[in-house]
């Protein structure tokens, strides 16, 4: 607990946060029943709730916009944990990835302990042509080569967007997939693949 | 036909649909089948099933709850839930309809906690003794404006605790309350999602909670509605009816005030 409340201040000394303290006593109180009034369950755990880190507190405390420095620093630190693939290799096989996008499981207090994750993309984003039941939180990946190229660049940056959203957008409302280890190696290469194989129906 | 064959040729008719869900807007589709339904919503067997529970005498005390303040006084049940949640001096804080149901509970019945809080959500073959008392003291409200009050410091408090909660981000997918709900129009695949913080859409999803939701086949209440967001959220599980939780409804309830209450409701 100590830690966090240190965690907490270091975030508000860095953000440059000017509230009153009440404001900082209710953010406590809501910790504190987090803390005592949740239960554990599956793969969601209250010390993982509870454990934010700094990005998750400037994105709680500053939902909507930030100031442009604390945007800045959020991109570079997240940036830097963009973990490439380690045999040069990016594409996968888009059938598979056709499966992770489709896949909603992983993490919930409902889902098994160590079981296979997936990346839910169609929850957010219109992918295929054939699958009608998308949502549009995100922009649609249809047609991604055509709208993107599959330049090495767009490989790369396609790559570090799915392992960690924030590299790019500030708080964004995509999970940093590699980052916080929901995707690993392999499924971001297939993920990949549905995007950037010519073959995948996303680019039929 | 009467309200159980509106029922089956509803859910029928749903069933029959399922594709059509996909083609065009779910919110659309549920509001063909509310018309279809017109009066013959199947909370209604909660609400009634409610009724007698909230007068039926009950061991160990063998009372009722017919002399449980919710608000409004002992007894008074008309309007009481608009004004939920809210501070109570008898216990010196601000409770939900679910918390002080099982308070009730509790001091009028002479149940133990765990008796009290046995069976939130129900299921079949096990039915939900709140579900169906929330059914019944929310119907009493309906046709009657949110006027949630925050002029207590303790209705403040949970106010702001609960806005706190709706705008923290953790866990394995940085999901906060506001990462679905603080945009207009927008959906999870086919789900559409209310903008939590517009007043419209927060009017809009507050009064028409609780609801019998199709695809459960049962009556559900806005603690159920909290917890399932909750898990999909990747967070663990709320105790239920706990202190967090009431404050997370205050929010919501403060952001639907001046809202025509309208439920228990019909959804997917």
């Amino acid at each position: 607990m100590k830690k966090m409340l240190m965690g907490l201040s270091v975030s508000i000394v860095i953000t440059g946060c000017t509230t009153a303290a009440i404001k900082t006593d209710y953010g406590q109180t809501m910790l504190t029943l987090l803390r005592s009034e949740f239960i554990s369950k599956g793969p969601a755990t209250v010390e993982r709730v509870l454990s934010q880190d700094e990005v998750q507190k400037i994105c709680s405390e500053y939902p909507v916009e930030r100031p442009e420095k604390m945007a800045t620093l959020i991109q570079d630190s997240q940036m830097k944990t963009v973990q490439y693939p380690s045999d040069g290799i990016y594409i996968g096989d888009w059938k598979n990835g056709e499966k992770i996008a489709q896949n909603g499981r992983g993490f919930q207090s409902s889902d098994p302990l160590g079981g296979v994750n997936g990346g839910n993309c169609y929850a957010c984003h219109n992918i295929t042509k054939s699958e009608i039941s998308y949502g549009n939180i995100g922009p649609s990946l249809y047609n991604y080569i055509k709208a993107h190229g599959s330049s090495e660049q767009v490989i790369k940056y396609t790559w570090a967007k799915i392992y960690n959203s924030q590299a790019y957008t500030d708080c964004s409302s995509m999970p940093r997939f590699g980052h916080s280890g929901i995707l690993n190696e392999q499924q971001i290469k297939d993920v990949m693949a549905l995007l950037l194989d010519p073959a995948s129906p996303v680019n039929q | 036909m009467n309200v159980f064959s509106k029922i089956i040729f509803t859910i029928f008719v749903i069933q029959m649909n399922g594709y059509a869900f996909a083609e065009s807007s779910s919110i659309d589709e549920i509001s063909k089948y509310r018309e279809l339904l017109a009066d013959g919503n199947p909370a209604e067997l909660w609400e009634m099933r409610g009724e007698e529970l909230w007068k039926k005498k009950i061991a160990p005390k063998n009372v009722s709850l017919e002399q449980c303040d919710l608000g409004k006084g002992a007894g008074v049940v008309k309007g009481a839930y608009v004004e939920l949640p809210r501070y109570f001096s008898d216990v010196n804080k601000v409770m939900d309809l679910e918390q002080r149901l099982v308070y009730c509970r509790k001091t009028l019945q002479g149940l133990s906690h765990e008796q009290a809080v046995k069976v939130p959500f129900g299921s079949v073959g096990n039915a939900s003794d709140i579900e169906a008392l929330v059914a019944y003291i929310t119907s009493e409200s309906r046709g009657m404006k949110m006027n949630v009050s925050n002029k207590h410091p303790l209705e403040k408090e949970s106010y702001e605790i609960g806005k706190r909660f709706f705008f923290y981000r953790a866990g394995t997918h940085d999901f906060s309350c506001a990462t679905c709900h603080s945009a207009d129009k927008k959906r999870i695949r086919l789900q559409e999602l209310p903008n939590l913080l517009n007043k419209l859409d927060a009017q809009k999803t507050y009064t028409t909670w609780p609801a019998y939701r199709v695809s459960q086949g049962e009556v559900r209440s806005m603690q159920h509605r909290l917890s399932d967001c909750l898990r999909q959220q990747r967070f663990p599980e709320p105790v239920y009816a706990s202190d967090s939780m009431t404050a997370l409804i205050m929010f919501l309830a403060k952001n639907a005030d001046g809202g025509v209450y309208d439920a228990p409701a019909l959804k997917r």
